[in-house]
């Protein structure tokens, strides 16, 4: 009687099953996946828990973006919807959620899926069934380097290697005697910028480098080292967490470097946290670069992008911060998704998107810096590879100099 | 000779049954369900361990996401470096994670409750930027992708791969269950469930603390190595974000919500921790930690001997006794109705802890 109980739980859950996912297959899936006459369906993942839960936020700049697309009659007469759902940073999960997004719901293509080890795991599937990657949220080098074995995908945001070209150029454009240090982390993320660098610097090349590791309690020493070596002119290829030490340990020994510091850990968290540590010296003249507005930064809030932004946050999502560039970030790449399904006219196919951003020439992206162009073509499938300079001062990055292009 | 009781002739028409429902499954579901219930059968070989571990030696683990990573990652290696056969890769892989698991049981000895929850969680957390410290052998962050994993074309031209993985993974899970079931049920499983109850009277009887409870270790850490190893093969990838603290408790919750008492928690864990994150995301993508644990809470309530476990219990005639419901009585049947289904997860520990 009892173990007939616990069968019996188990067959309802088996049963359940079956009903659901012959409803399922009853849908039969048009003659271009997720596109109707009046919609297209998008999906993707991003964490909304887990430890990267803090990057769930570009969600939210997609979806007003989206949302105000919609309102202005879509594109095409076609509304988009993107269904985005919660990986939690986990690689299998975002497998399954794919898989359940192009098989069940059907989606037009998968889009800004977040994080490299994501997306790596989701590459193989999407490829081998040709379901388009698009604009996937990773900065690692792979998407455009290997563009060849996987044509269905594609990245966006600047690679490592490119801004670490973007340094080293203007290094040896306005130091050309500079002694150049590098901290990094030794992993892709690290080595990526230091191939970058030295493809930056040419002839200069680099004086120092020193890596440490993420189970490292801290980077000070490094910092030691590299300052004993001579150098006057500091990288740190770093995380956040790292960063912040580096550029404490930099206040507290009083070391008069020039200091580059990764997009990845330009944040105002770190630059707060580093000056509370080891004093304005810390974080004072320190250079970074970006290719987006900074929604925080006061003196960009009158530009059409960061007013657009503020204005579409308070309509479609006013709760979230409105000076999350994530957010921003968020409504840029979303941007560009939008241009591409306008270019692809009234005919939508997922050929034809693969060969569109094959060929992408946008110079009017809102929420970019002015001058930005993103583009592609079959031989270079990096989107952005240009970014400006910025420098902190004052508690912002005040940004400076010309826009500086990593593919000349 | 044995004579079947009606208790045993009961429990074989359920195998049967389930048996039917396992293979049929694939093929009126669609690919991606088949794709996600292989998941759950992986689970389920890991939350057998944790039944054969926990439930069966009191020994509470929260760090077997790291045996399903050593499993998963000598898999990945083995495919990557050496021309062994995925069949001899997924071979190799409990044997290392069971011996690990036996280094770990051995130094486990000297802990016990809430203390050596705390010392394997140190494996989980410990674990994967000790991955990422030896990039050359493990990829560092990006990870191993498996592309050599090909389907022969002459076994792909019937069966798809997601089929073709789902019904691996049930078979090994189905053989693990026998296996499981035949040794909890001898001395080995009454040895181990002496030590969780009363471990000073246990060893006076000369059963040997050490021994039992490393074999116990290395065990349960073997089984989660194949499931590492069938997880990679499903995912053909992996990274250390694959295998991430919030693993191990995922597995510590199927178990406590599958039933530890019974094999039959290991099915039912499984198939709620694969399903579960994937139902709260239809209900609300943006708040699905909140929808399960609401769920999770929800069920503990009305179950709190774990779904299974409180539903084999249910309409049992006599409350709990001493003696599981695998130990085989003097006429060698089953004896599920001389004893409590289901012992609540933390009395075989708290006892042990004060």
């Amino acid at each position: 009687m009892s173990k007939h109980r616990g069968l019996r739980s188990v067959v309802a859950v088996l049963s359940a099953l079956g009903i659901a996912a012959s409803c399922v297959q009853a849908c039969a899936a048009d003659a271009v996946p997720g596109v109707s006459d009046t919609e297209v369906m998008l999906g993707g993942t991003h964490p909304f828990s887990g430890p990267a839960s803090a990057y769930g936020v570009i969600d939210k700049g997609i979806q007003a973006y989206f949302a105000y697309v919609n309102d202005a009659g879509g594109v095409n007469g076609r509304k988009i919807t993107y269904k985005d759902l919660d990986d939690a940073y986990s690689p299998p999960q975002a497998l399954q959620l794919t898989k359940q997004l192009v098989e069940q719901d059907h989606v037009f293509a998968i889009f800004n899926s977040l994080g490299t080890a994501v997306n790596l795991a989701l590459r193989p599937y999407l490829n081998e069934n040709k379901v388009p990657q698009l604009f996937v949220s990773t900065g690692a080098t792979t998407w455009g380097a290997d563009a060849l074995k996987f044509p269905w995908t594609i990245g966006f945001q600047i690679d490592y290697q490119a801004e670490a070209i973007v340094f080293g150029k203007n290094i040896a454009a306005h130091a050309p005697n500079a002694k150049v240090a590098v901290l990094f982390q030794d992993d892709d993320f690290g080595r990526d910028y230091l191939t970058g660098l030295q493809r930056g610097l040419g002839a200069i090349g680099i004086l120092k480098s020193e890596s440490y590791e993420v189970t490292d309690p801290d980077v000070r020493s490094q910092i030691e080292t590299l300052k004993a070596s001579g150098a006057d002119t500091l990288l740190i290829a770093a995380t956040p967490k790292f960063a912040t030490q580096a550029l404490v340990a930099i206040g507290q020994l009083g070391w008069k470097a020039s200091t580059y510091l990764t997009d990845v850990a330009a944040t105002h968290t770190v630059m707060r946290a580093a000056a509370q540590g080891g004093g304005p010296a810390a974080t004072d003249g320190v250079t970074s670069a970006t290719y987006l507005l900074d929604p925080a930064n006061p003196a960009v809030a009158n530009t059409r992008g960061i007013k657009l932004f503020k204005q579409l946050l308070a309509k479609y999502q006013p709760t979230v911060d409105p000076t999350d560039f994530l957010v921003l970030y968020g409504m840029a790449v979303a941007y560009t998704m939008v241009d591409t399904l306008k270019r692809a006219g009234k005919d939508l196919t997922r050929e034809k998107v693969m060969d569109l951003v094959a060929h992408i020439d946008e110079r009017d992206n809102p929420f970019m810096l002015p001058g930005i162009v993103v583009q592609t073509s079959p031989g270079d499938r990096f989107p952005i590879r240009q970014e400006r300079l910025g420098r902190y001062a004052d508690n912002n990055w005040q940004p400076f100099g010309p826009i500086i292009d990593a593919r000349k | 000779m044995i004579a079947l009781s009606r208790e045993r002739t009961r429990h074989l028409a359920a195998v049967a049954i389930v048996a039917i429902l396992v293979f049929a499954a694939p093929l009126v579901l669609p690919p991606y369900v088949t794709f996600e219930l292989a998941f759950g059968g992986a689970y389920a070989i890991a939350i057998l361990g944790l039944i054969v571990l926990t439930g069966n030696n009191g020994q509470i683990s929260l760090g077997h996401g790291a045996f399903v990573a050593i499993g998963g990652y000598t898999v990945a290696i083995l495919l990557q470096r050496t021309a062994l056969p995925i069949w001899a890769a997924v071979a190799l892989a409990p044997a290392v994670s069971g011996f690990v698991g036996v280094l770990v049981g051995a130094v486990a000895l000297r802990l016990s409750g809430a203390y050596l929850a705390l010392a394997t969680f140190a494996l989980a957390v410990t674990f994967p930027p000790t991955i990422k410290r030896f990039g050359a052998l493990t990829g560092g962050s990006q990870g191993i992708a498996l592309t050599s994993l090909r389907v022969p074309p002459f076994i792909a031209a019937f069966i798809s791969s997601e089929r073709l993985l789902y019904y691996l993974i049930w078979t090994c899970l189905a053989l693990i269950c026998a296996l499981t079931w035949y040794l909890l049920a001898g001395r080995v499983g009454r040895a181990m469930r002496a030590l969780r109850d009363h471990e000073i009277a246990a060893v006076s009887f000369g059963i040997d603390p050490v021994r039992y409870k490393s074999l116990a270790f290395g065990w349960s850490a073997a089984y989660a190595g194949i499931a590492g190893a069938l997880l990679a093969l499903l995912t053909s990838y992996v990274s250390p974000d694959t295998y991430s603290l919030q693993l191990s408790i995922t597995l510590l919750i199927g178990a406590v919500l599958g039933g530890l008492g019974t094999l039959w928690g290991a099915i039912v864990g499984g198939i709620v921790i694969e399903f579960l994150p994937l139902w709260a995301q239809s209900i609300n993508p943006a708040a699905t930690s909140i929808v399960y644990g609401i769920a999770l809470i929800a069920v503990m309530i009305a179950m709190p001997a774990g779904i299974a476990g409180t539903l084999t219990r249910g309409v049992r005639p006599r409350p709990a006794t001493p003696g599981d419901r695998w130990d085989r009585t003097a006429s060698g049947t089953c004896s599920a109705a001389n004893g409590a289904a289901v012992r609540p997860r933390a009395e075989g520990t708290s006892r042990r802890s004060s």
